[in-house]
């Protein structure tokens, strides 16, 4: 498991968080519970399986839905 | 194209309000209904183009956003021909967003501007003996870095070439220019005002002091109390609700016109985004002032607070007990001082050093036969006498004589709250000390605005004796004091007050008092090593400033009344334009939206406020 930590463009509308996380939610091998929206820092924090799925994946979801990727980060857990 | 429409919103507000505006001038002026019919359905498929993107979008990962239900509104408008409501309810909706992202980023801007005085970049030795420049995430422990005059010090670490005066404020507050030599701590995110150093990095990115502020301010702007956790599962379900009573009532009524209006009016938006705003307002205000809160809950709880427990020594005090006054029974003042000098050297008691260092400089002599005297002092031979030194038990058992004025001189030393130090040579007090604690400047004053703003019970607990605990107490104006308290007691303590339904708050020195900090509601640790203070602190005062308590609880109490200020607009709005949809007759889809629109950006600028926030009195 590693902890992505994904800065994303300014969030201002309170369904940004909905929709974000409903586009991480649907990828395959990421921790469901670990799906973190921050509305205030703009930024979304996911644990997720290396083996199944990578962090550009989940750039790509969310580049899906609408909103800008700006920087992430990976760490391992 | 998607992407290409969303990025041109700004403009499409622009025009579609251009629109609109073309469309009333030839309605109203030029009496022109057929202009005023096309510019308004322009407007209407102009704006809502970006809407049913965002829409579109949500629909595909399942989540009914309030996009959805605009566009559904606006699709329902256009069909009943009412392209009036449809332009002006897409406008509003983007012209809505336009300001609240505006808004947001200024509520937001307290913490921005914290986070940004994170360091980049560092010079780093590399191979050949020169310095280059990296990103500060390439740093790693053990590298050496060279940081020149106005530059920010990248990472934790020590000095090991060169000389300079650094600024701290950014992690002390004190905005005092530090003396850094060899051997020197440098904190990253503090600025070199002059000279040039080299340093080895002892700690980087997140494990760096300045980076665990960062990251403490960013989790705590975003820190959801229970409350709000349950408004965000309330609005999960809410928005789809909305979309299911809509086509209910369209079904019943086979009234477009009522549907659509319910689902304008039924856009969640005040409710989920005021308290956070309030929240990240508030935070940022204390970021700025030096105060660290770790998030809402915390927030929650300080405002509501009804005692505060002290520790005293190091908190009400300095922790450095010095010399108040002094008595000699004896001509011989200067020998007898170097004497007691002697016996102390030998001492680590923190009143021996007071001693020695009121006594200043004196002739040093030999001391033989020392023998400590627990819970007494001390007694050794010097010079051929026999010195004995410590409090009055150590006198009564050392039969010293003791005359009538010293005597009436001890009692009223020990009024006053000094702790004794008596010296005895061959069997005679000779030289009578009374030693105090310094109560920290400001202090009382402090405390009376805590008072001030309904802190109902102020405590001290301490170790020391009683009489000590009662004379600092008095002075201060505390409510209660208790002495002779061990770390147990005073944990115990503090459950027997929150066993009475009370919150309470420990400010301790963040050591030895680690289980009360971590039992109280509110942990503010006044520890001098910020990292203990970072951890164990659910208010983190910078500097251990004692002063910033009252703007703390202040603001915490400010910010705790603004959230529910925008609960309250929020949930307001949403009642009465229900009501007035179904007892009115003048409520529409515009004024619908245009009341929507409103209420967020009422909380948005209500929170604002908080920025600003100053403690009055």
């Amino acid at each position: 498991m590693k902890q992505a930590t994904i800065q994303l463009e300014t969030l201002t509308c309170p369904s940004c968080m909905l929709k974000i996380e409903g586009a991480v939610k649907s990828l395959d091998g990421i921790d469901v519970d670990s799906i973190n929206v921050a509305f205030n820092s703009s930024r979304l924090k996911v644990n997720f399986d290396e083996d199944k799925i990578s962090v550009e994946d989940i750039e790509a979801a969310i580049d899906k839905v609408g909103y800008e990727v700006k920087k992430s980060r990976v760490k391992a857990l | 194209m998607q992407r290409y429409i969303l990025g041109k919103k700004n403009q499409i507000t622009v025009f579609s309000g251009v629109l609109i505006g073309i469309a009333f001038v030839s309605k109203l002026i030029l009496n022109n209904l057929e202009i005023f019919t096309w510019s308004l359905v322009l407007a209407s498929i102009l704006g809502a183009a970006p809407i049913a993107i965002q829409a579109y979008q949500a629909m595909r990962v399942k989540v009914v956003s309030i996009d959805v239900l605009v566009t559904i509104a606006v699709l329902g408008a256009f069909l009943i021909r009412n392209f009036e409501e449809s332009a002006i309810v897409t406008f509003l909706f983007l012209f809505g967003a336009y300001l609240e992202l505006r808004t947001l980023n200024k509520t937001r801007s307290a913490i921005k501007e914290l986070t940004e005085m994170a360091p980049e970049s560092a010079l780093k030795l590399i191979e050949n003996g020169e310095f280059e420049e990296v990103e500060v995430d390439e740093v790693d422990v053990g590298d050496i870095l060279l940081v020149k005059t106005g530059a920010k010090v990248p990472v934790d670490g020590r000095v090991i070439s060169g000389e300079g005066h650094i600024n701290e404020a950014s992690i002390t507050g004190e905005s005092l220019p530090v003396t850094k030599t060899r051997d020197s701590g440098v904190y990253a995110g503090t600025i070199l005002e002059n000279g040039t150093i080299q340093i080895v990095a002892d700690r980087v990115g997140e494990d760096t002091t300045f980076g665990k502020i960062i990251e403490l301010v960013e989790e705590a702007q975003d820190s959801k109390s229970e409350a709000e956790r349950f408004i965000d599962r309330f609005s999960k379900y809410y928005t789809p609700g909305v979309l299911v009573i809509a086509f209910i009532v369209w079904l019943f009524s086979k009234n477009i016109e009522l549907a659509i209006t319910i689902l304008v009016l039924g856009c969640p938006g005040a409710l989920v985004i005021g308290v956070p705003v309030s929240n990240v307002a508030g935070i940022g205000n204390g970021a700025k002032h030096g105060i660290l809160l770790k998030g809402s809950e915390v927030i929650g709880d300080f405002s509501r607070l009804d005692t505060m427990v002290f520790d005293k020594t190091g908190t009400l005090t300095i922790g450095n007990p010095k010399v108040g006054e002094v008595e000699i029974y004896t001509d011989n003042e200067e020998e007898v001082l170097a004497y007691l000098a002697s016996v102390e050297r030998e001492s680590d008691h923190p009143l021996g050093k007071a001693v020695i260092e009121h006594i200043g400089d004196t002739k040093y002599y030999d001391v033989e036969k020392t023998e400590v005297v627990k819970g007494g002092g001390i007694i050794a031979e010097v010079d051929g006498h026999r010195l004995a030194v410590g409090n009055m038990a150590l006198m009564e058992e050392e039969d010293v004589k003791i005359g009538e004025k010293s005597y009436e001189d001890i009692k009223s030393l020990e009024e006053k709250g000094n702790s004794l130090v008596l010296t005895a040579v061959d069997g005679e007090l000779k030289v009578l000390m009374g030693i105090k604690d310094q109560i920290r400047p400001g202090v009382k004053e402090d405390l009376q605005r805590l008072k001030r703003l309904g802190v109902k019970n102020l405590v001290v607990l301490s170790g020391d004796n009683q009489g000590t605990v009662d004379l600092v107490a008095k002075e201060l104006g505390l409510t209660e004091a208790h002495g002779h308290m061990l770390p147990e007691d005073k944990s115990q303590y503090i459950k027997d007050l929150q066993a009475k339904g009370q919150i309470v708050a420990f400010v301790g020195d963040g050591v030895n008092d680690s289980p009360s900090l971590a039992l109280a509601e509110i942990g503010i640790a006044m520890g001098s090593g910020t990292d203990v203070a970072i951890e164990t602190s659910d208010v983190v005062l910078m500097n251990s400033d004692f002063s910033r308590l009252p703007h703390a609880l202040g603001l915490t109490k400010a910010t705790a009344r603004n959230m529910r200020q925008n609960i309250v607009i929020a949930v307001g709005v949403v009642i009465i334009l229900l009501l007035s949809v179904l007892f009115s007759d003048w409520m529409n889809m515009s004024i619908g939206m245009l009341v929507h629109e409103g209420s967020i950006l009422a909380v948005i600028l209500n929170g604002m406020r908080l920025l600003s926030y100053r403690l009055r009195y």
